[in-house]
């Protein structure tokens, strides 16, 4: 950003004794405090009202039998609704379904979007083009891409089966409808949509590399497999770890895409977490034992990503 | 081998742009086939012939342009609000340091990995006592919520970049604190203010599962759930205005974001990285 210069006078030398100067900065710093409230009230009041509480009490409702009706009695059962959660079975299979989903798209989006990184980040012509595109899955809304790749994996008049076709393949998978393709469908579609931001950070990241490394290396006779493995990678190193950490969260709470695209069908193939736990909320009105499912997820999300923030610092400390 | 690599790279970048622009080159021909068209067997990008009628026909259908009209009143109001709220708020942040700031960080970070399904049943609860359920009004207060943490993260990187001697210039000049920020920093901030607004309006515009979750009735519909109930309503789906809706839908989130390109490049880490 370019900011006009403005030269500045030099300050008078202000005269003043101990006692005073002391007085008068305690009663600035309150004064600067109590302008820096004044400043973040009002954006605090909306978060406090509409996502904190909701926050707090979305966890006490998962220790009530609460259901979703017009005068709503609530009893609290303690512990019940967890009980009930370990013996049923389906929203464990959702879940499986969600660590599927959300690591195989995390780490395909990663691999993908390393790949358009180096790319992008090479002196190559069409870099343009690639960009603009690249950027394009994100801005869209998530609707509009599941109509998009409804159409493409149509069974009957789809491009995807006409291209199989084409070159002798099976020409009549039904993709999204299939109990074994459903969710590889599924998971493609995850890693257009959340590619662009993995790449355009990586990217981000590769520019500041200093470009005296990578010479050195070369010097010293290093290929670019071997440039990529001991410059590129433990550089990107801290990017690496952010964006994977944020982009499984990401995929995890993710819920509009695969909803158009699927609604958790054929059979609950598709079923993540999030549409699991949405429908018994909103279709079997149980919103009590649906916040003790939503709790789950939040707690068995937050451990696994300790576990790998903690990992990740323990390797970058060993170094 | 060296002369290798060259092809290869752009090999693979052919193999990018193609996984990345086919699916829009189909919706975008899908837009403009006939019916007869589309229900036939022959699958081609290309469409024999070029039609509008798609068009015409989904801003005929009952709902589209009422449901794009709503769409764009709760991400304009919601804009407007999430400015007004993230720009004092952004300046306090990036200017005044302690607990405030950390505090401050600490819950935009929170509202990244915020576990929205959570949230929504108690939301739905609240927002139903004060009847603001299966209203635009309501809608529009949440986006302008869950969108504020971000906006602020934005927005108070770009204060951050505005040196404070600049501001100090200013009061040694004589001006006072108000016109300090009215004629030095709010000018310098403009262009801070338009990504965090254009980003505002493109998530609402986009956003999807709060409106499923608190709109009820087919007139305060946005456009992602009118083009939901598309596929689901009717059976047998009209595909041509149906990719029509949906190239219409995209247009304003992918404008912004063409523009916003050089500013995103840095995106959510940059931040974080440079510390």
């Amino acid at each position: 950003m370019s900011v006009p210069t403005v030269t500045r006078p030099d300050p008078a030398p202000v005269p003043s004794t101990g006692r005073t100067r002391d007085r008068r900065r305690g009663t600035v710093a309150q004064a600067r405090r109590r302008e820096a409230a004044a400043l973040v009230l009002p954006s605090l009041l909306p978060v406090l009202v509409l996502s904190v509480a909701p926050l707090v009490v979305g966890v006490l409702l998962a220790f009530t039998d609460a259901r979703l009706v017009r005068r709503p009695e609530y009893a609290f059962v303690g512990a019940e609704n967890f009980e009930r959660l370990l013996g049923n079975g389906f929203f464990w299979e959702s879940f499986r379904i969600g660590m599927v989903w959300a690591v195989s798209v995390t780490l395909l989006q990663l691999v993908a979007a390393m790949g358009l990184a180096l790319l992008l980040a090479a002196d190559l012509r069409l870099k343009g083009l690639t960009r603009v595109l690249a950027l394009i899955p994100w801005a869209m809304p998530p609707v509009v891409v599941a109509i998009m790749w409804r159409m493409i994996y149509s069974p009957n008049a789809g491009p995807l089966n006409a291209g199989l076709g084409a070159v002798g393949l099976p020409d009549d998978i039904n993709w999204l409808a299939d109990f074994s393709t459903a969710l590889p469908a599924v998971v493609v579609v995850g890693v257009w949509v959340g590619m662009p931001q993995t790449t355009v950070t990586l990217l981000a990241g590769l520019q500041q590399i200093p470009g005296e490394l990578h010479e050195a290396a070369s010097m010293d006779g290093a290929g670019a497999m071997r440039r990529f493995r001991s410059v590129t990678l433990p550089s990107l190193r801290p990017i690496i770890t952010s964006i994977t950490s944020l982009n499984f969260i990401w995929n995890f709470n993710s819920f509009s895409l695969v909803y158009v695209l699927t609604e958790g069908g054929p059979g609950g193939k598709t079923m993540l977490p999030m549409l699991f736990t949405y429908l018994e909320a909103f279709k079997n009105r149980n919103i009590g034992y649906a916040a003790a499912m939503g709790v789950v997820l939040v707690v068995v999300v937050v451990v696994l990503l300790t576990a790998y923030l903690w990992s990740q610092l323990r390797e970058e400390r060993s170094r | 081998m060296r002369a290798l690599v060259r092809p290869a790279q752009y090999l693979a970048l052919a193999a990018y742009i193609a996984f990345l622009g086919f699916p829009l080159l189909w919706l975008v021909s899908a837009s403009l086939k006939s019916s007869a068209e589309l229900n036939s067997l022959t699958v081609s990008l290309i469409p024999q012939d070029v039609r509008w009628d798609n068009f015409g026909q989904a801003l005929e259908r009952q709902g589209l342009v009422r449901s794009a009209s709503n769409s764009l009143v709760v991400a304009l109001v919601s804009t407007a609000l999430v400015v007004l709220l993230a720009l004092p708020a952004a300046y306090a942040l990036a200017r005044f340091r302690g607990a405030l700031r950390a505090l401050g960080t600490g819950w935009i970070l929170v509202s990244q990995v915020f576990p929205v399904i959570l949230v929504i049943l108690p939301l739905f609860l609240i927002l139903r006592t004060v009847g603001l359920t299966d209203s635009l009004l309501g809608l529009t207060l949440v986006h302008t919520t869950y969108t504020l943490p971000f906006a602020l993260w934005m927005l108070q990187g770009y204060v951050a970049a505005i040196p404070t001697d600049l501001e100090e210039a200013g009061a040694m000049d004589g001006a006072n604190r108000a016109s300090v920020l009215r004629r030095i920093v709010f000018p310098l901030l403009m262009p801070g203010v338009v990504a965090t607004a254009m980003f505002s309006f493109v998530s609402s515009w986009n956003e999807f599962f709060f409106a499923l979750v608190l709109l009820q009735s087919p007139e305060n519909y946005t456009l992602p759930i009118t083009l939901k109930m598309f596929i689901g309503g009717e059976g047998k789906v009209a595909l041509g205005p149906l990719a029509a809706g949906s190239v219409l839908a995209a247009i304003p989130s992918i404008v912004f974001f063409s523009i916003m390109q050089k500013r995103l490049t840095g995106g959510l880490l940059s931040g974080a990285v440079k510390g």
